[in-house]
Protein backbone atom coordinates (compact mmCIF):
# COMPACT_ATOMS: atom_id res chain seq x y z
CA UNK A 1 0.00 0.00 0.00
CA UNK A 2 1.87 3.32 -1.14
CA UNK A 3 -1.40 5.68 -1.78
CA UNK A 4 -3.51 7.24 0.72
CA UNK A 5 -5.94 9.72 0.09
CA UNK A 6 -4.90 13.00 2.54
CA UNK A 7 -7.85 15.03 3.77
CA UNK A 8 -7.32 18.85 4.72
CA UNK A 9 -9.78 19.08 7.44
CA UNK A 10 -9.54 23.12 7.54
CA UNK A 11 -10.81 22.87 4.17
CA UNK A 12 -13.14 20.25 4.18
CA UNK A 13 -16.71 21.21 4.18
CA UNK A 14 -18.63 17.97 4.41
CA UNK A 15 -20.27 18.53 0.79
CA UNK A 16 -20.06 14.57 0.78
CA UNK A 17 -18.98 14.36 -2.56
CA UNK A 18 -16.27 12.27 -1.90
CA UNK A 19 -18.03 9.42 -0.08
CA UNK A 20 -20.59 9.22 -3.09
CA UNK A 21 -17.29 8.48 -5.05
CA UNK A 22 -15.49 6.71 -2.96
CA UNK A 23 -18.24 4.53 -1.12
CA UNK A 24 -15.57 1.48 0.08
CA UNK A 25 -13.33 3.94 1.46
CA UNK A 26 -15.68 6.80 3.09
CA UNK A 27 -18.38 6.84 5.57
CA UNK A 28 -20.05 9.88 6.45
CA UNK A 29 -20.09 11.22 9.92
CA UNK A 30 -22.89 12.59 11.88
CA UNK A 31 -22.73 16.10 10.26
CA UNK A 32 -21.59 15.01 6.51
CA UNK A 33 -17.77 15.12 7.01
CA UNK A 34 -16.20 11.75 5.58
CA UNK A 35 -14.80 9.09 7.90
CA UNK A 36 -12.43 6.74 6.22
CA UNK A 37 -13.66 3.17 7.03
CA UNK A 38 -10.04 2.06 7.45
CA UNK A 39 -7.18 3.68 9.15
CA UNK A 40 -3.75 3.35 9.96
CA UNK A 41 -2.58 3.17 13.72
CA UNK A 42 -5.66 5.20 14.47
CA UNK A 43 -4.63 7.98 11.69
CA UNK A 44 -8.19 8.50 9.90
CA UNK A 45 -6.42 11.80 7.77
CA UNK A 46 -4.42 10.00 5.24
CA UNK A 47 -6.57 6.99 3.95
CA UNK A 48 -4.98 4.11 2.74
CA UNK A 49 -6.11 3.99 -0.97
CA UNK A 50 -6.08 0.47 -2.31
CA UNK A 51 -5.05 0.29 -6.37
CA UNK A 52 -8.75 -0.59 -7.48
CA UNK A 53 -10.04 2.86 -6.31
CA UNK A 54 -6.80 4.73 -7.10
CA UNK A 55 -9.19 5.97 -10.12
CA UNK A 56 -12.46 6.92 -8.62
CA UNK A 57 -9.92 8.83 -5.66
CA UNK A 58 -7.93 10.40 -8.52
CA UNK A 59 -11.89 11.68 -9.52
CA UNK A 60 -12.63 12.54 -5.63
CA UNK A 61 -9.15 14.99 -5.31
CA UNK A 62 -10.12 17.06 -8.95
CA UNK A 63 -14.00 17.30 -7.94
CA UNK A 64 -14.06 18.21 -4.36
CA UNK A 65 -15.55 21.63 -4.70
CA UNK A 66 -13.28 22.40 -1.23
CA UNK A 67 -10.03 21.89 -2.74
CA UNK A 68 -9.82 19.29 0.47
CA UNK A 69 -8.28 16.28 -1.11
CA UNK A 70 -4.64 15.42 -2.03
CA UNK A 71 -3.28 12.49 -3.11
CA UNK A 72 0.10 11.28 -1.29
CA UNK A 73 2.29 8.95 -2.55
CA UNK A 74 3.58 7.18 0.60
CA UNK A 75 7.58 7.97 1.26
CA UNK A 76 8.02 7.46 4.60
CA UNK A 77 5.41 9.14 6.26
CA UNK A 78 6.19 10.18 9.58
CA UNK A 79 5.70 13.94 11.06
CA UNK A 80 7.87 15.39 13.79
CA UNK B 1 45.21 9.26 28.17
CA UNK B 2 44.13 13.07 28.47
CA UNK B 3 45.93 14.91 31.34
CA UNK B 4 43.25 17.29 32.68
CA UNK B 5 42.21 20.42 31.49
CA UNK B 6 43.69 23.21 33.74
CA UNK B 7 42.98 25.92 31.37
CA UNK B 8 41.88 29.18 33.33
CA UNK B 9 38.69 29.51 31.85
CA UNK B 10 37.96 25.94 32.70
CA UNK B 11 38.87 27.18 36.26
CA UNK B 12 36.67 29.85 36.31
CA UNK B 13 33.80 28.09 35.08
CA UNK B 14 30.91 27.64 37.81
CA UNK B 15 30.10 24.29 38.78
CA UNK B 16 27.61 22.62 36.79
CA UNK B 17 24.28 22.45 38.62
CA UNK B 18 23.66 19.12 40.85
CA UNK B 19 20.53 17.51 41.37
CA UNK B 20 17.52 18.25 40.16
CA UNK B 21 17.44 22.50 41.17
CA UNK B 22 18.74 23.53 37.25
CA UNK B 23 17.52 25.82 35.55
CA UNK B 24 16.23 28.12 38.28
CA UNK B 25 19.81 27.87 40.08
CA UNK B 26 20.67 31.72 38.67
CA UNK B 27 17.76 32.46 41.20
CA UNK B 28 14.91 34.90 40.82
CA UNK B 29 14.05 36.76 38.07
CA UNK B 30 17.43 36.41 37.11
CA UNK B 31 19.75 39.19 35.42
CA UNK B 32 22.36 38.64 33.15
CA UNK B 33 25.47 38.90 35.54
CA UNK B 34 23.11 36.27 37.81
CA UNK B 35 23.37 34.01 35.24
CA UNK B 36 26.64 33.96 33.90
CA UNK B 37 27.31 33.85 37.81
CA UNK B 38 25.47 30.59 37.83
CA UNK B 39 26.12 28.91 34.83
CA UNK B 40 29.42 30.37 33.64
CA UNK B 41 29.75 31.86 29.89
CA UNK B 42 28.77 29.97 26.38
CA UNK B 43 30.86 30.34 23.29
CA UNK B 44 27.73 30.43 20.86
CA UNK B 45 29.93 30.46 18.24
CA UNK B 46 31.22 27.64 18.77
CA UNK B 47 28.45 26.05 18.33
CA UNK B 48 27.76 23.87 15.17
CA UNK B 49 26.03 21.39 13.59
CA UNK B 50 27.57 18.33 15.64
CA UNK B 51 25.54 19.60 18.51
CA UNK B 52 22.53 17.33 17.13
CA UNK B 53 24.77 14.88 18.29
CA UNK B 54 25.23 16.23 21.33
CA UNK B 55 21.47 16.69 22.04
CA UNK B 56 21.00 13.00 20.69
CA UNK B 57 23.35 11.73 23.58
CA UNK B 58 21.36 13.41 26.13
CA UNK B 59 18.03 11.98 25.20
CA UNK B 60 16.45 15.04 25.99
CA UNK B 61 12.45 15.09 24.53
CA UNK B 62 10.34 18.49 24.00
CA UNK B 63 8.77 19.72 27.40
CA UNK B 64 5.42 21.07 25.37
CA UNK B 65 3.14 18.38 25.48
CA UNK B 66 4.24 15.67 23.02
CA UNK B 67 7.68 14.75 24.09
CA UNK B 68 9.10 14.10 20.75
CA UNK B 69 12.43 13.59 20.71
CA UNK B 70 14.45 17.29 20.34
CA UNK B 71 17.50 16.01 18.47
CA UNK B 72 15.50 14.27 15.55
CA UNK B 73 13.42 17.71 15.23
CA UNK B 74 16.34 19.41 15.30
CA UNK B 75 18.37 16.92 12.56
CA UNK B 76 15.40 17.21 9.90
CA UNK B 77 15.24 20.59 9.84
CA UNK B 78 19.20 20.83 9.17
CA UNK B 79 18.23 17.84 6.40
CA UNK B 80 15.59 20.03 4.97
CA UNK B 81 18.04 23.48 4.65
CA UNK B 82 20.15 21.47 2.07
CA UNK B 83 17.81 20.25 -0.02
CA UNK B 84 15.95 21.86 -3.13
CA UNK B 85 17.23 24.25 -6.11
CA UNK B 86 17.09 27.00 -4.03
CA UNK B 87 17.70 26.28 -0.32
CA UNK B 88 15.66 28.09 2.27
CA UNK B 89 17.48 28.75 5.84
CA UNK B 90 15.78 27.63 8.75
CA UNK B 91 13.28 29.62 11.28
CA UNK B 92 13.81 28.78 14.52
CA UNK B 93 10.53 29.49 16.73
CA UNK B 94 11.03 29.33 20.89
CA UNK B 95 7.64 28.72 21.95
CA UNK B 96 6.09 29.55 24.84
CA UNK B 97 2.44 29.73 24.63
CA UNK B 98 0.66 28.07 27.59
CA UNK B 99 -2.56 28.16 26.71
CA UNK B 100 -3.41 25.16 28.88
CA UNK B 101 -5.50 26.81 32.11
CA UNK B 102 -3.62 24.27 34.36
CA UNK B 103 0.01 25.31 33.50
CA UNK B 104 2.00 28.34 34.14
CA UNK B 105 6.03 26.30 34.25
CA UNK B 106 6.72 28.47 30.91
CA UNK B 107 5.47 31.56 31.89
CA UNK B 108 7.58 31.36 35.17
CA UNK B 109 10.37 30.09 33.27
CA UNK B 110 10.63 32.88 30.76
CA UNK B 111 9.96 35.33 34.00
CA UNK B 112 12.69 34.18 35.68
CA UNK B 113 14.86 32.56 33.36
CA UNK B 114 14.76 34.39 30.23
CA UNK B 115 18.35 34.36 29.55
CA UNK B 116 18.51 30.19 29.85
CA UNK B 117 15.65 30.51 26.97
CA UNK B 118 17.63 32.79 25.29
CA UNK B 119 20.90 30.34 25.21
CA UNK B 120 18.85 28.20 24.09
CA UNK B 121 17.31 29.52 21.39
CA UNK B 122 20.51 30.95 20.19
CA UNK B 123 22.04 27.34 20.41
CA UNK B 124 19.21 26.10 18.20
CA UNK B 125 19.88 28.53 15.33
CA UNK B 126 23.71 27.67 15.16
CA UNK B 127 22.93 24.21 15.18
CA UNK B 128 20.50 24.45 12.44
CA UNK B 129 22.31 27.40 10.44
CA UNK B 130 19.11 29.63 11.29
CA UNK B 131 18.41 32.51 9.91
CA UNK B 132 15.25 33.70 12.11
CA UNK B 133 14.57 33.31 15.37
CA UNK B 134 11.15 34.20 16.66
CA UNK B 135 10.31 34.36 20.66
CA UNK B 136 6.47 33.54 21.02
CA UNK B 137 4.80 33.84 24.12
CA UNK B 138 1.60 35.62 26.03
CA UNK B 139 1.88 39.24 26.09
CA UNK B 140 3.48 39.43 30.31
CA UNK B 141 6.01 36.73 29.03
CA UNK B 142 7.28 39.00 26.06
CA UNK B 143 7.53 41.76 28.27
CA UNK B 144 9.69 39.83 30.79
CA UNK B 145 12.27 38.54 28.56
CA UNK B 146 12.22 41.87 26.25
CA UNK B 147 14.77 43.62 28.69
CA UNK B 148 16.85 40.18 28.72
CA UNK B 149 16.86 40.33 24.82
CA UNK B 150 17.72 43.84 25.06
CA UNK B 151 20.81 43.02 27.10
CA UNK B 152 22.86 40.91 24.55
CA UNK B 153 23.90 41.94 21.54
CA UNK B 154 23.57 38.35 19.85
CA UNK B 155 19.82 38.10 20.74
CA UNK B 156 18.47 41.47 19.57
CA UNK B 157 17.79 39.67 16.02
CA UNK B 158 14.88 37.45 18.15
CA UNK B 159 12.07 39.04 16.61
CA UNK B 160 8.90 38.91 19.73
CA UNK B 161 5.26 37.71 18.26
CA UNK B 162 2.85 37.65 21.21
CA UNK B 163 0.70 34.63 21.28
CA UNK B 164 -3.29 34.64 21.98
CA UNK B 165 -4.49 33.21 25.52
CA UNK B 166 -6.57 30.29 23.79
CA UNK B 167 -6.33 26.75 24.57
CA UNK B 168 -4.59 26.04 21.12
CA UNK B 169 -2.45 29.22 20.15
CA UNK B 170 1.02 26.63 21.33
CA UNK B 171 -0.19 24.08 19.06
CA UNK B 172 3.58 24.50 16.85
CA UNK B 173 1.54 24.71 13.71
CA UNK B 174 -0.66 27.45 15.13
CA UNK B 175 2.46 29.20 16.52
CA UNK B 176 3.89 29.30 13.11
CA UNK B 177 0.54 30.37 11.44
CA UNK B 178 -0.24 32.93 14.12
CA UNK B 179 3.77 34.67 13.17
CA UNK B 180 3.05 34.29 9.45
CA UNK B 181 -0.94 35.81 9.58
CA UNK B 182 -1.69 36.53 13.26
CA UNK B 183 -4.21 33.86 13.61
CA UNK B 184 -3.23 31.56 15.85
CA UNK B 185 -5.03 28.38 14.67
CA UNK B 186 -3.26 25.05 13.74
CA UNK B 187 -2.67 23.95 10.27
CA UNK B 188 -2.91 20.56 7.74
CA UNK B 189 -0.05 19.09 8.30
CA UNK B 190 0.09 17.12 4.82
CA UNK B 191 3.74 18.50 5.00
CA UNK B 192 6.07 18.54 8.23
CA UNK B 193 6.96 22.27 9.36
CA UNK B 194 10.37 20.93 9.80
CA UNK B 195 10.30 20.55 5.94
CA UNK B 196 8.25 23.44 4.80
CA UNK B 197 6.98 26.23 7.41
CA UNK B 198 6.96 29.54 8.08
CA UNK B 199 6.96 30.84 4.67
CA UNK B 200 8.07 27.68 3.31
CA UNK B 201 11.00 27.72 5.47
CA UNK B 202 12.36 24.57 7.33
CA UNK B 203 10.41 25.58 10.79
CA UNK B 204 12.07 24.30 14.08
CA UNK B 205 9.59 24.91 17.10
CA UNK B 206 10.94 24.27 20.37
CA UNK B 207 9.09 24.61 24.23
CA UNK B 208 10.68 27.67 25.45
CA UNK B 209 11.47 24.86 28.74
CA UNK B 210 13.11 22.44 26.23
CA UNK B 211 15.29 25.37 25.02
CA UNK B 212 16.75 26.23 28.53
CA UNK B 213 17.41 22.70 29.00
CA UNK B 214 19.46 22.92 25.20
CA UNK B 215 21.25 26.02 27.12
CA UNK B 216 22.65 23.76 29.92
CA UNK B 217 23.22 21.24 27.73
CA UNK B 218 25.63 22.98 25.61
CA UNK B 219 27.46 24.10 28.75
CA UNK B 220 27.66 20.83 30.58
CA UNK B 221 27.17 18.26 27.67
CA UNK B 222 25.19 14.94 27.55
CA UNK B 223 26.14 13.02 30.41
CA UNK B 224 25.33 15.85 32.93
CA UNK B 225 22.18 16.07 31.46
CA UNK B 226 22.01 12.41 32.23
CA UNK B 227 22.91 12.69 35.74
CA UNK B 228 19.46 13.13 36.67
CA UNK B 229 16.38 11.53 35.89
CA UNK B 230 16.25 7.43 34.02
CA UNK B 231 18.10 5.94 31.37
CA UNK B 232 14.22 6.58 29.94
CA UNK B 233 13.15 9.57 31.30
CA UNK B 234 16.87 11.68 31.51
CA UNK B 235 17.13 15.07 33.00
CA UNK B 236 14.78 16.96 34.92
CA UNK B 237 11.10 18.52 33.64
CA UNK B 238 9.25 21.28 35.20
CA UNK B 239 5.54 20.86 36.20
CA UNK B 240 2.58 22.79 37.56
CA UNK B 241 0.92 21.22 40.27
CA UNK B 242 -2.73 22.73 41.76
CA UNK B 243 -5.53 21.43 43.67
CA UNK B 244 -5.92 21.70 47.36
CA UNK B 245 -4.09 24.36 48.55
CA UNK B 246 -1.74 27.27 46.26
CA UNK B 247 -0.64 26.15 43.26
CA UNK B 248 3.04 26.15 42.30
CA UNK B 249 6.24 25.52 39.97
CA UNK B 250 8.69 22.24 40.52
CA UNK B 251 11.31 20.88 39.18
CA UNK B 252 11.17 17.05 39.55
CA UNK B 253 13.47 14.48 37.60
CA UNK B 254 12.53 12.49 34.58
CA UNK B 255 10.55 9.23 35.84
CA UNK B 256 9.90 10.90 39.13
CA UNK B 257 7.08 8.97 41.12
CA UNK B 258 3.77 11.10 41.47
CA UNK B 259 3.45 10.47 45.41
CA UNK B 260 6.43 12.27 45.95
CA UNK B 261 5.81 15.20 43.45
CA UNK B 262 2.18 15.47 45.24
CA UNK B 263 4.17 15.17 48.91
CA UNK B 264 7.03 18.10 48.13
CA UNK B 265 4.14 20.06 47.12
CA UNK B 266 2.52 19.96 50.61
CA UNK B 267 -0.60 17.46 49.34
CA UNK B 268 -2.03 14.10 50.90
CA UNK B 269 -2.53 11.50 48.06
CA UNK B 270 -4.73 9.84 50.77
CA UNK B 271 -7.27 12.92 50.74
CA UNK B 272 -7.83 12.47 46.77
CA UNK B 273 -10.19 10.86 44.56
CA UNK B 274 -7.68 11.09 41.53
CA UNK B 275 -5.47 13.14 40.00
CA UNK B 276 -5.31 14.50 36.47
CA UNK B 277 -1.72 14.05 34.75
CA UNK B 278 -0.79 15.79 31.43
CA UNK B 279 -3.44 18.28 31.76
CA UNK B 280 -7.00 18.97 29.57
CA UNK B 281 -5.41 16.65 27.03
CA UNK B 282 -4.06 14.02 29.70
CA UNK B 283 -5.48 11.67 31.78
CA UNK B 284 -7.07 11.20 35.14
CA UNK B 285 -5.35 7.88 37.30
CA UNK B 286 -5.85 7.26 40.85
CA UNK B 287 -3.54 8.17 43.30
CA UNK B 288 -1.55 5.54 43.11
CA UNK B 289 2.87 5.04 42.92
CA UNK B 290 2.53 5.94 39.07
CA UNK B 291 6.10 7.48 37.53
CA UNK B 292 5.50 10.52 35.06
CA UNK B 293 7.55 9.72 31.79
CA UNK B 294 6.93 10.16 28.21
CA UNK B 295 7.38 6.16 27.88
CA UNK B 296 7.24 3.33 30.25
CA UNK B 297 4.31 0.10 31.24
CA UNK B 298 0.94 1.03 31.45
CA UNK B 299 -0.49 1.43 34.40
CA UNK B 300 2.73 1.94 35.82
CA UNK B 301 3.32 5.38 33.46
CA UNK B 302 1.54 8.21 32.61
CA UNK B 303 3.01 10.61 30.40
CA UNK B 304 3.86 14.58 31.19
CA UNK B 305 2.31 15.88 28.58
CA UNK B 306 2.91 19.75 29.51
CA UNK B 307 3.90 18.85 32.95
CA UNK B 308 0.50 19.40 34.62
CA UNK B 309 -0.69 17.35 37.90
CA UNK B 310 -3.66 18.35 39.09
CA UNK B 311 -5.44 16.77 42.03
CA UNK B 312 -8.79 16.54 42.88
CA UNK B 313 -9.91 16.18 46.19
CA UNK B 314 -12.16 13.04 47.29
CA UNK B 315 -15.11 14.95 47.98
CA UNK B 316 -15.38 16.55 44.58
CA UNK B 317 -16.87 14.99 41.43
CA UNK B 318 -14.36 13.99 38.83
CA UNK B 319 -17.57 13.86 36.55
CA UNK B 320 -18.46 17.34 36.86
CA UNK B 321 -14.94 18.72 36.71
CA UNK B 322 -14.13 16.63 33.69
CA UNK B 323 -17.60 18.10 32.28
CA UNK B 324 -16.72 21.36 32.99
CA UNK B 325 -13.17 20.73 31.40
CA UNK B 326 -14.88 19.09 28.28
CA UNK B 327 -17.06 22.18 27.42
CA UNK B 328 -14.30 24.54 28.07
CA UNK B 329 -12.52 21.88 25.45
CA UNK B 330 -15.09 21.94 23.40
CA UNK B 331 -15.21 26.71 23.10
CA UNK B 332 -11.46 26.54 22.71
CA UNK B 333 -11.91 24.11 19.14
CA UNK B 334 -10.13 26.58 16.42
CA UNK B 335 -13.73 25.83 14.15
CA UNK B 336 -12.02 24.82 11.40
CA UNK B 337 -12.28 20.78 11.26
CA UNK B 338 -16.13 19.86 11.36
CA UNK B 339 -15.33 16.59 13.32
CA UNK B 340 -13.52 18.79 16.23
CA UNK B 341 -16.04 21.57 15.93
CA UNK B 342 -19.28 20.13 15.87
CA UNK B 343 -17.88 16.62 18.04
CA UNK B 344 -16.63 18.30 20.70
CA UNK B 345 -19.87 20.07 21.96
CA UNK B 346 -21.87 17.25 20.82
CA UNK B 347 -19.54 15.02 24.13
CA UNK B 348 -19.61 17.78 26.52
CA UNK B 349 -23.29 18.09 25.89
CA UNK B 350 -23.88 14.13 26.60
CA UNK B 351 -20.92 14.15 29.46
CA UNK B 352 -23.14 17.27 31.07
CA UNK B 353 -26.27 14.81 30.82
CA UNK B 354 -24.47 12.38 32.94
CA UNK B 355 -22.94 14.56 35.47
CA UNK B 356 -25.98 16.33 35.80
CA UNK B 357 -27.49 12.65 37.25
CA UNK B 358 -29.78 11.87 33.81
CA UNK B 359 -31.10 8.57 34.73
CA UNK B 360 -30.05 7.48 30.93
CA UNK B 361 -28.07 4.19 30.42
CA UNK B 362 -27.40 4.78 26.98
CA UNK B 363 -25.51 7.76 27.91
CA UNK B 364 -22.44 6.66 28.26
CA UNK B 365 -22.56 4.05 25.13
CA UNK B 366 -23.36 7.27 23.03
CA UNK B 367 -20.52 9.32 24.83
CA UNK B 368 -18.12 6.39 23.80
CA UNK B 369 -19.69 6.17 20.00
CA UNK B 370 -18.56 10.10 19.58
CA UNK B 371 -15.40 9.43 20.48
CA UNK B 372 -14.17 6.94 18.64
CA UNK B 373 -15.83 9.49 15.45
CA UNK B 374 -13.67 12.20 16.30
CA UNK B 375 -10.05 10.76 16.93
CA UNK B 376 -7.86 10.72 14.17
CA UNK B 377 -10.03 12.84 12.50
CA UNK B 378 -8.46 16.80 12.40
CA UNK B 379 -5.22 19.18 11.77
CA UNK B 380 -4.58 19.08 15.01
CA UNK B 381 -4.13 16.61 18.38
CA UNK B 382 -7.13 18.39 19.96
CA UNK B 383 -10.14 16.23 19.42
CA UNK B 384 -7.45 13.19 20.36
CA UNK B 385 -6.08 14.78 23.49
CA UNK B 386 -10.09 15.66 24.26
CA UNK B 387 -11.23 11.74 23.78
CA UNK B 388 -8.16 10.40 25.76
CA UNK B 389 -9.25 12.55 29.31
CA UNK B 390 -12.94 11.35 28.76
CA UNK B 391 -12.23 7.80 28.26
CA UNK B 392 -9.70 8.12 31.40
CA UNK B 393 -12.35 9.92 33.11
CA UNK B 394 -15.32 7.39 32.16
CA UNK B 395 -12.36 4.44 33.36
CA UNK B 396 -11.53 6.38 36.64
CA UNK B 397 -14.53 7.43 37.72
CA UNK B 398 -16.77 4.44 36.51
CA UNK B 399 -18.88 3.87 40.15
CA UNK B 400 -19.21 7.54 40.12
CA UNK B 401 -21.23 6.95 36.66
CA UNK B 402 -22.65 4.14 37.68
CA UNK B 403 -24.12 6.25 41.12
CA UNK B 404 -25.17 9.33 38.45
CA UNK B 405 -26.88 7.16 35.94
CA UNK B 406 -29.16 6.11 38.92
CA UNK B 407 -29.57 10.17 39.74
CA UNK B 408 -27.59 9.70 42.90
CA UNK B 409 -23.47 11.18 43.00
CA UNK B 410 -21.06 9.81 45.31
CA UNK B 411 -19.35 12.80 46.32
CA UNK B 412 -20.96 16.61 47.13
CA UNK B 413 -23.41 14.85 49.06
CA UNK B 414 -24.69 12.43 47.47
CA UNK B 415 -26.50 14.69 44.94
CA UNK B 416 -25.84 15.02 41.42
CA UNK B 417 -25.04 18.63 40.10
Amino acid sequence: MSDSLHIDWTKCDGRGLCTELLPALLARDDWGYPVPRRSRSGNRTDVPVSAGSLEAARDAVQLCPKLALSLVHERNNKRA
Amino acid sequence: MTPPNTSLAEALRPQAPVGTYRLFAAGAHAGLQDHLEAFGPLDIEAIGPDFIRVLEASGLTGRGGASFASWRKMAVTAESRSAGILPARPVVIANGAEGEPLSFKDRTLLANAPHLVIDGLLVANRAVAGSQMYLYAASGSLDEAAPAIAERPAARRIRLVQAPEAFIAGEASAAVNAIATGAARPLDKRRRLAESGLKGRPTLVLNVETLAHIGLIARYGADWFRSAGSPADPGTRLVTVSGPGPAQVQEVAGNAALGVILRDAGIDARSLSAVLVGGYHGRWVRPLDYRISPAGPDGQTVRPGAGVIHALPADQCGLAATARILSYLAGESAQQCGPCMFGLPAMAGVLNRIASGEPNPRLTGELNRLGKLVSGRGACHHPDGTVQLVSSALDIFADDVKAHLTGRCLRQGGRAA
